[in-house]
């Protein structure tokens, strides 16, 4: 019983130990750890997979009286009257059409921008840009979406009024279907371009600078430094991000558009989410609208996986 | 060394279009912030062509303060901003450091169950019956609790965790210290720098906070500011319609623009002010993070 004991103190793990004494053990010897992760563990739990398990009313008719249990199950009927209904094509259209925009016009700007920044000599100025450009990041949608208004309003914003002033007419920026997405990626472009630059400007600077060293004794302008050497450089981060990109291209600002959404524009603006809410929380259609979010996510999971796979083969860490 | 004219041509066009950007950058917040100080005489008067009040007026401050709507929505916002970010931290952290010991047992499992929550997102409608189920609608802690950490913070705060040596910990153990007097005594003095940027992230996160609050705060004196602002700035007649209603707008007049520019400055002043702080270490964490967000 003593050398036991004694064994058990050292810690060592005998080979003539039976292996669940062994695993009680060293749980009983990790209590303490176990308990710091417990609140974290279940909040996994109850916010994270309940909910992955809750997907399942998509294939029930939820009542919130009946609860999960109770509820009639009801097969693939919501995903066919989801298919069959022409609001699909409608959401399905915008969300691609917003994320085309985004890649088209959004994408390419913080690449832009890292190269004329990488130019600036003058590292003040160039701490100065950078310090500005990366600040709405951190503003809210609801403060960008406001400002929005505020600027662009027909009766009182002073972008309106310089047009007028300038002899223009004044122009509908906020409840013009046509312009919708085009002002979503401004948006966008004006939030998120600095924030951009950062992974760009940290594979230029992984750049070796002998590299720069030769191409200035061959005579090469700092232009053809950026196109032989810099562009090359970056061009696996720029991939890499391109295919990410790509794989969350049903992920569109669901915030932004919710907030930019008004009874003028709801036929280019309502994208999964916003149709999940309406439907959802305020129409309480609970097993519809979870089949539509569903649908979404599990395409959403493909994209993702498939973005990865493509990522890895390119020699890159993924997402995960 | 001597430049050609095209190179000096080219630097001058490039400090050009740097400066326009930062200019277009900051002016539509330098407007927002003039606006809110002018005078409303003044504003009528000029039309909102301000680049610089004569008049300067605290007027729209006063009268913000002065609403009890906005006044709460900004302590309910405060309060996610200190005692969520406090709560966030400690669990995160917890976690993290509990999962970045490899000797326990289970680990390889629970990392492998929170990475994949990273992965499938189960939509909005599964995690607000989950809310309603708890009975927390209407309580301020639906604002945090559902939110309390992430996937991505766990992991990268393991990561951070995996370099603190070992035999730190055991010299601790030594001495008589539990894993959790470890942990308190030891690891969070250690890391303080990794949490004063993981808590400004958590910070701004939960300052920032609105759609919960529209799918869980239906009493309109709990909502947080973001949704007040929302009501203020975004006209009735063409919002959407959240759950937390335009009740606002119908209780007192609609404000005007020099109103509700000054709730767009109060709402924006403490990112501002928590910016050369986030500065310091964003870069890191969007190395780390953001990218593969």
């Amino acid at each position: 019983m003593n050398t036991h004991i004694a064994k058990l103190g050292k810690k060592t793990r005998m080979s003539d130990k039976p292996k669940t004494d062994r695993l009680w053990l060293d749980i009983r010897r990790d209590r303490y750890l176990y308990l710091l992760a417990l609140p974290g563990i279940l909040y996994f739990i109850v916010f994270k997979y309940v909910p992955m398990w809750g997907v399942v009313i998509a294939f029930q008719d939820y009542s919130p009286y009946l609860g999960m249990l109770q509820s009639k199950w009801v097969g693939f009927e919501h995903f066919v009257r989801f298919f069959s209904n022409p609001d699909f094509m409608i959401l399905f259209r915008n969300t691609m059409m917003i994320s085309l925009l985004n890649l088209l016009f959004f994408f390419p700007l913080p690449i832009v921008l890292s190269l004329l920044l990488n130019e600036v000599t003058h590292h003040a100025f160039k701490r100065t840009i950078q310090s500005i450009v990366y600040l709405p990041h951190f503003l809210s949608w609801v403060i960008i979406v406001g400002i929005t208004f505020l600027l662009l309003s027909q009766s009182s914003g002073i972008v309106n009024m310089i047009l007028q002033w300038l002899g223009f007419s004044s122009y509908d920026f906020l409840t013009n279907k046509d312009t919708f997405w085009m002002l979503l990626t401004f948006q966008n472009i004006w939030k998120e371009t600095g924030w951009g630059t950062i992974i760009i400007l940290a594979a230029i600077t992984a750049v070796d600078p002998q590299l720069y060293e030769a191409a200035k004794i061959d005579g090469a302008s700092r232009l053809r430094q950026t196109w032989h050497i810099t562009l090359p450089a970056i061009r696996n981060v720029i991939i890499v991000l391109l295919i990410l990109r790509l794989g969350h291209i049903m992920d569109v600002g669901f915030e932004q558009i919710f907030l930019m959404m008004n009874g003028a524009v709801t036929d280019v603006a309502d994208v999964f989410e916003t149709y999940v809410y309406r439907n959802g929380i305020q129409n309480g259609q609970f097993s519809y609208s979870t089949a539509v979010g569903l649908f979404k996510s599990i395409i959403g999971l493909i994209l993702v996986i498939a973005a990865n796979k493509l990522a890895k083969k390119l020699g890159e860490e993924g997402v995960y | 060394m001597k430049q050609s004219i095209g190179s000096r041509l080219f630097h001058a066009a490039n400090y050009a279009v740097l400066s326009l950007i930062g200019i277009v950058t900051l002016f539509p917040l330098y407007y927002v912030l003039v606006v809110s100080f002018t005078d409303s005489r003044e504003y009528a008067e000029k039309n909102g062509f301000i680049l610089f009040p004569t008049n300067w007026s605290t007027a729209a401050y006063e009268y913000l303060f002065s609403t009890s709507a906005f006044v709460d929505a900004a302590a309910v916002s405060t309060f996610l901003a200190t005692i969520g970010t406090a709560l966030s931290l400690i669990v995160t952290a917890a976690i993290a450091f509990s999962l970045s010991r490899k000797r326990l047992r289970g680990r390889q499992f629970i990392l492998v169950a929170v990475v994949l929550t990273l992965l499938f997102n189960p939509g909005i409608i599964p995690p607000y019956l989950v809310v309603k189920e708890l009975g927390l609608i209407n309580s301020v802690w639906s604002l945090i609790i559902p939110v309390l950490t992430s996937g991505w913070y766990v992991i990268l705060m393991k990561s951070f965790f995996d370099n603190i040596p070992v035999e730190l910990e055991e010299a601790a153990m030594i001495d008589g210290s539990s894993d959790i007097g470890t942990f308190f005594r030891i690891v969070l003095p250690l890391s303080l720098p990794a949490l004063v940027a993981f808590g400004l992230f958590y910070a701004v996160a939960y300052w920032n906070t609105f759609f919960s609050a529209v799918l869980y705060i239906n009493d309109y004196a709990k909502v947080p500011l973001q949704i007040v602002l929302r009501n203020m700035l975004v006209d009735s007649s063409t919002s959407t319609g959240g759950a937390a209603a335009v009740e606002m707008v119908s209780e007192q007049q609609i404000p005007t623009q020099t109103i509700k520019m000054a709730a767009v400055v109060i709402s924006t002043l403490p990112i501002v002010c928590l910016y050369p702080f986030l500065q310091k270490h964003f870069t890191k964490g969007v190395m780390l993070g953001s990218v593969k967000g």
